[in-house]
């Protein structure tokens, strides 16, 4: 099991914050998770209409699409920063 | 010889004070000749923003601002930075984010704190969401370029020197 957490719009898309997941054998990066979670329903599939667009973490460290999602404890989902 | 190097990073609800917070930084210090400081600031160009929201990423937040300070003080000889961002309801006129740093001489200081906030920009995990007069909810606020552009000059960027 893993922890999935969203985040700004992703988070209102998605309808939920946080949610723990089995992830199929198919899903190996990234951009894997994104399109197995994008296939799962109306929000999901708004929340990575642009997947290029969503940022990824995986436990708490920015990581690209192509980043393996083995041994990840915590993937994190959300849009470019807007802080400072 | 340089002394250790004073940290503080916060993330916070409450605002903060920039007397207070260069204190804590030079306090008991004579080894700093430079202190530089950024204040952000809630903007509202149209008249009609009722407060921004911050929302941010628990732990990564603390975690991500830590790596961009440790960045900074590998590439300029800094005695002692400061980083505060604030999160949640945040009024027109309030303060958002504070950057400090210090040093012996000031172009370290004006340097590391100007990277410090392009980094910020594009790599601390914080959303902004308005919150309009009329008391509806408004949109998420968009990245902007010239922040991504803002943070890459500094990867073609020649460091300060050290020496």
């Amino acid at each position: 099991m893993v922890k999935l957490v969203y985040f700004a719009w992703v988070r209102e898309r998605m309808g939920m914050a946080e949610e723990m997941v089995e992830l199929p054998a198919s899903v190996v990066t990234i951009a894997d998770l994104a399109l197995w979670l994008a296939g799962r329903d109306e929000g999901a599939a708004l929340a990575f209409a642009n997947p290029e667009v969503v940022r990824a973490a995986i436990d708490k460290h920015h990581v690209s699409p192509q980043t393996p999602v083995k041994g990840a404890r915590e993937i994190a989902f959300f849009p470019p920063m807007t802080g400072g | 010889m340089a002394g250790p190097v004073t940290r503080h990073i916060g993330v916070q609800a409450a605002p903060f004070d920039l007397a207070v917070e260069v204190e804590k930084l030079t306090k008991g210090r004579t080894d700093i000749g430079a202190v530089v400081s950024f204040t952000g600031l809630c903007r509202d160009e149209a008249g009609q923003l009722s407060a921004l929201e911050l929302e941010h990423y628990p732990g990564m937040a603390e975690d991500e601002m830590a790596r961009v300070v440790d960045e900074a003080e590998q590439r300029w000889p800094l005695q002692a930075v400061g980083v505060i961002h604030r999160f949640g309801l945040i009024r027109p006129g309030e303060v958002i984010v504070l950057v400090v740093t210090a040093s012996a001489h000031r172009v370290a200081a004006f340097e590391a704190a100007s990277f410090l906030m392009d980094y910020l920009k594009t790599r601390a995990p914080f959303w902004k969401k308005e919150h309009l007069a009329d008391g509806s909810s408004g949109s998420w606020v968009e990245a902007k370029a010239h922040d991504d552009l803002a943070a890459e000059r500094w990867s073609a960027a020649q460091a300060f020197s050290k020496g």
